[in-house]
């Protein structure tokens, strides 16, 4: 076994140190009968030759010859071949937690990095070392909400993530806190009637999808006003980040937590996870945060340098007093994202921004010469649904050919008019040629 | 030439440290080449990106179709570096991190084993990466397969009729599990008020329990270090949801009293919760399911060589009993014929607790874990026990006697020394735990578990050579020599790092948590 460098030799001399006869006498403390007494029933061991064939076999049952049209909170993206390379480092890839800060550097400063980028993309003030994902940040964010505030109530938009509310649901299960889903207007947006109806002197936070899930530039600064006058908190989701490249950033209007993920930079789609989760806030709110983050200090000799801090917030030391239970987080996908946005840098980040708006542009022209308008008429970035007619029958029909057209909206919103409506996305991965394909395969 | 290399005692001051040149430390750390390196946003030249992607459409113009309200320019402070700026700038920073392929790793509950680089070739198969969470199921059977018989293989491994794959990490994989327990009770017409954990537990197992509302109740271990039932039996009533039990436990002793306090507990009609985060110490040999568990944690980047990736992705699958199947958060993979199918509508499951994650799990860690398991067969997997507890049980007896040992009791896949021996000199466990990095090991886990003052614990895993054993209880006895000889030395390490010991309660203090134009930080 390749991974086993034991010698026969070695185990014998091993045990003699040990003072024992036997491995399995090493095991003693273990009673007689909870022990397994026959092998494991799983396949038997195969080589590496072997392995390859098996996994491509595997591999080749999914089918990816296209970039999928699909987004809806995972979304494919160019990612450079320099990322994987430097992300492959050993030092970075089969390092721990960096506890002991003087041989993490390399970790830290990376995570330091990652924690300025998230706060510039959101224009808020202090952000974590990662969250799992942006479902679980946006949970994260609405407990942090609740004792920030000391009240109970969450009023949470229909456009918000359908997946992201489940979990939010499912976080909320055991702590009372209340749960009240606003509808969405025609326009895609979050009917701002409904909210300001909504939200009241209990209301803890308000959560706003920024995009929304329906691909629509929400009305993130009406919503964070509403919040505001509530006594409440703004949250603002975002699963698609690279339109953060073009769209005003969630802190400058209003938003008083911004959470999401950044898979979109450096991380690929592997089946939805892993995905760096991120998590930011206003200074005031650092004490409540969930979460490792790391600090720049001084060493002994008086240089820079950087550690984990504020770690009487977390779980090692305030065990059930924690702001979380959180403790791995995503850290490498978080690098990952990192060295993606240094490389794409300022312009960068604007270029593929502003093409990934022009690509949904043109998925929207395309679609509308193939004779499929818009399901709403709220402004868009690169992604947007689009009335089909019957679209979990497009997606089949799609399917055969290898396509992956989107996702139907019925498989989360009931209403009969959601029937037609496929939410589909188009980035830089798409050319105009595979648009025009995709548009005349949906018209069939 | 009199100085060919052009050294001068100077340049020692500026590197701060004073090492000797000559001392390459008992498993073989020199002051090698560091170069300083700075943040990205304070580097590069305005004008310089690191990009190439197509041209944005002619005529393209957001302004059109978003108020101009909701647009922004560029962003003022994000860097502007040329590609190989940036290569040298990860490239630097990986240099100033420890990592396994780096060398010894003994973080103790961390099982820091090797990562086969085979896995991340197969993860990256174009098939898996390149896979869409959503793609329709005539798309994905591969995914699904895959997802099937990990699913399969940890349930049989474990000893549990089925597992949860979508936990992102082991702390939410406690999450759900207790997520379940309480589901059980609330079925049961009471959600229960508390949660029993032993004095050795792990920090998450408190704060995973009150996160579902629950108070805790701490159990006392007992002076061999193992929890004993009439602990269990004095605390237990109706009352109490659950008792989260990690065996073997944080002092790697395994709770031979289990299935008896699993029996005391469920007489009461509470649950056993069992953290898996020291499972690699049973992996082939026993079975939590066997002992009397209701619901445990795997976690994958532990037990199934996943790499740790400096704190995460991890990938927490919960294996549970029948009694609480139902209660499953979705989605959950099913085969019908020999077609894999994902369940996400609660319609199918009407008590499951709902959804912990987006998505369906870390699939990438998935690949990388099934991976482990079809190369290591049922033999290597009950290797992986037998090699993890006999490389412990070595390090310990060539320890003892150097080190205190606070618990006599046989140890399986970790062992825990303490700095009482070392603290007559004044020397303390951080300083032992410095001083081994400058012999070229990352230190142990230190100061856990809380139940031992000074706790060094050390957990070699299977993936180390009897040779790298022997370099390490030579630097430990090296150290343990230098505590009572010159104790002060000790207190400077580390010497060969690119930073000395850093101060913490600074960070704390006067928290700087991101870069602004013009940080300084003195």
């Amino acid at each position: 076994m390749r991974y086993h460098p034991h010698t026969p030799g070695d185990v014998r001399q091993m045990l003699d140190v040990c003072g024992v006869s036997s491995i399995s006498e090493l095991f003693r403390s273990i009673p007689e009968g909870l022990r397994l007494a026959r092998p494991l029933d799983v396949p038997a061991a195969t080589d590496e030759v072997s392995l390859l064939s098996e996994f491509q076999r595997l591999a080749a049952r999914n089918r990816t010859e296209h970039p999928p049209f699909v987004g809806a909170g995972a979304y494919a993206h160019h990612v450079p071949p320099v990322v994987d390379q430097l992300l492959l480092r050993g030092e970075f890839f089969t390092a721990y937690t960096p506890y002991q800060p003087e041989i993490a550097q390399g970790t830290l400063q990376a995570l330091f990095e990652w924690q300025t980028f998230v706060t510039l993309l959101t224009g808020l003030e202090i952000s974590n070392a990662s969250m799992y994902d942006g479902a679980s940040a946006t949970a994260e964010a609405v407990l942090l909400a609740t004792r920030a505030t000391g009240r109970g109530k969450v009023v949470v938009s229909a456009a918000l993530h359908p997946e992201y509310r489940k979990v939010l649901a499912t976080y909320l299960a055991s702590t009372g806190d209340e749960i009240v889903t606003v509808p969405h207007g025609a326009d895609g947006r979050t009917d701002l009637a409904a909210l300001d109806a909504a939200v009241d002197d209990r209301t803890a936070a308000v959560v706003i999808g920024y995009p929304n899930f329906f691909g629509v530039i929400d009305a993130l600064p009406e919503a964070a006003a509403i919040a505001k006058r509530g006594g409440a908190l703004a949250i603002s989701v975002t699963s698609e980040a690279v339109s953060l490249g073009l769209l005003q950033a969630p802190g400058a209007l209003g938003a008083d937590v911004a959470v999401g993920t950044l898979q979109s930079f450096g991380n690929g789609l592997n089946f939805g996870g892993p995905a760096p989760g991120f998590l930011a806030i206003r200074e005031g709110l650092v004490r409540q945060m969930p979460g490792r983050v790391a600090g720049a200090t001084v060493d002994r000799n008086g240089r820079r340098g950087f550690v984990l801090t504020l770690s009487t917030r977390e779980q090692h030391i305030r065990r059930e007093k924690a702001t979380s239970n959180i403790c791995t987080n995503a850290g490498l996908a978080a690098l990952a994202a990192t060295i993606h946005l240094s490389l794409l840098g300022k312009s960068g980040l604007a270029h593929l921004a502003r093409l990934n708006h022009a690509r949904g542009r043109q998925l929207r022209d395309a679609m509308k010469r193939a004779g499929f308008g818009l399901c709403f008429s709220g402004p868009t970035f690169n992604e947007a649904a689009f009335e089909v007619g019957d679209a979990a029958a497009v997606v089949e029909r799609l399917a055969r050919k290898g396509i992956a057209a989107g996702v139907p909206l019925s498989r989360w919103y009931p209403d009969p008019r959601m029937k037609g409506a496929l939410l589909s996305v188009a980035t830089e991965l798409h050319t105009p040629e595979l648009i025009e394909l995709f548009a005349q395969s949906v018209r069939g | 030439m009199a100085n060919p290399t052009g050294w001068k005692p100077s340049m020692e001051k500026g590197a701060g440290s004073g090492a000797d040149p000559q001392d390459t430390g008992l498993m073989g750390a020199t002051r090698g080449l560091a170069v300083e390196e700075p943040l990205v946003f304070e580097q590069g030249s305005p004008g310089r990106c690191a990009i190439s992607l197509p041209a944005v459409p002619e005529g393209s113009d957001p302004a059109a179709e978003i108020p101009a309200a909701l647009l922004r320019g560029e962003i003022a402070g994000m860097p502007e570096m040329a590609e190989l700026e940036v290569v040298r700038h990860f490239t630097r920073l990986s240099q100033w991190n420890w990592g396994i392929d780096t060398g010894f790793y003994p973080l103790g509950s961390c099982t820091m084993k090797y990562n086969p680089k085979s896995s991340e070739a197969l993860a990256r198969l174009p098939g898996f990466a390149g896979a869409h969470p959503l793609l329709p199921g005539s798309m994905s059977q591969g995914a699904l397969e895959l997802i099937w018989k990990l699913e399969r293989a940890l349930s049989e491994i474990a000893g549990f009729p089925a597992s949860v794959m979508s936990p992102a990490a082991g702390a939410q994989g406690e999450l759900c599990g207790l997520m379940m327990i309480r589901a059980y009770h609330v079925a049961r017409g009471n959600p229960r008020h508390k949660v029993l954990i032993p004095d050795t537990a792990h920090g998450t197992n408190p704060a995973s329990a009150a996160f579902n509302g629950y108070s805790t109740v701490t159990l006392e271990s007992g002076p061999d270090g193992r929890l004993h039932p009439e602990t269990v039996a004095r605390a237990m009533d109706e009352d109490v949801a659950a008792i989260m039990i990690t065996n073997p436990n944080t002092l790697g002793i395994f709770e031979s009293h289990i299935a008896e306090i699993a029996a005391i507990v469920h007489a009461k009609g509470g649950l056993v919760y069992g953290d898996g985060a020291n499972f690699n110490a049973i992996l082939g040999v026993a079975r939590p399911g066997d002992m009397g568990f209701d619901v445990m944690q795997y976690n994958l980047h532990k037990t199934f060589a996943t790499p740790h990736g400096g704190g995460g992705p991890g990938s927490g699958p919960v294996g549970v009993v029948d009694a609480l199947l139902p209660f499953m958060p979705l989605p959950v993979v099913v085969k019908e014929g020999e077609t894999y199918r994902l369940v996400t509508d609660p319609a199918e499951r009407p008590r499951t607790i709902g959804k912990i994650r987006e998505f369906w799990g870390n699939m990438g860690m998935f690949v990388r874990a099934w991976a482990l398991i079809r190369e290591l067969g049922p033999e290597g997997l009950r290797r992986v026990g037998e090699l993890a507890v006999l490389n412990a049980n070595y390090v310990r007896a060539e320890l003892s006697g150097h080190y205190n040992l606070p618990y006599q009791t046989d140890t399986l896949h970790e062992v825990v020394f303490d700095d009482k021996l070392q603290k007559e000199a004044g020397v303390s466990t951080m300083d032992i735990a410095k001083r081994l990095i400058d012999h070229g090991s990352h230190p142990p886990t230190v100061y856990f578990p809380l139940v031992v003052h000074g706790a060094i614990m050390i957990e070699p895993t299977e993936t180390e050579s009897k040779e790298t054993l022997d370099q390490f209880v030579a630097a430990m006895r090296a150290i343990a020599a230098e505590a009572k000889a010159d104790p002060e030395a000790l207190k400077a390490a580390p010497r060969k790092t690119v930073r000395a010991r850093l101060d913490e309660t600074r960070a704390a203090r006067k928290p700087v948590l991101r870069w602004t134009p013009g940080m300084k930080v003195e």
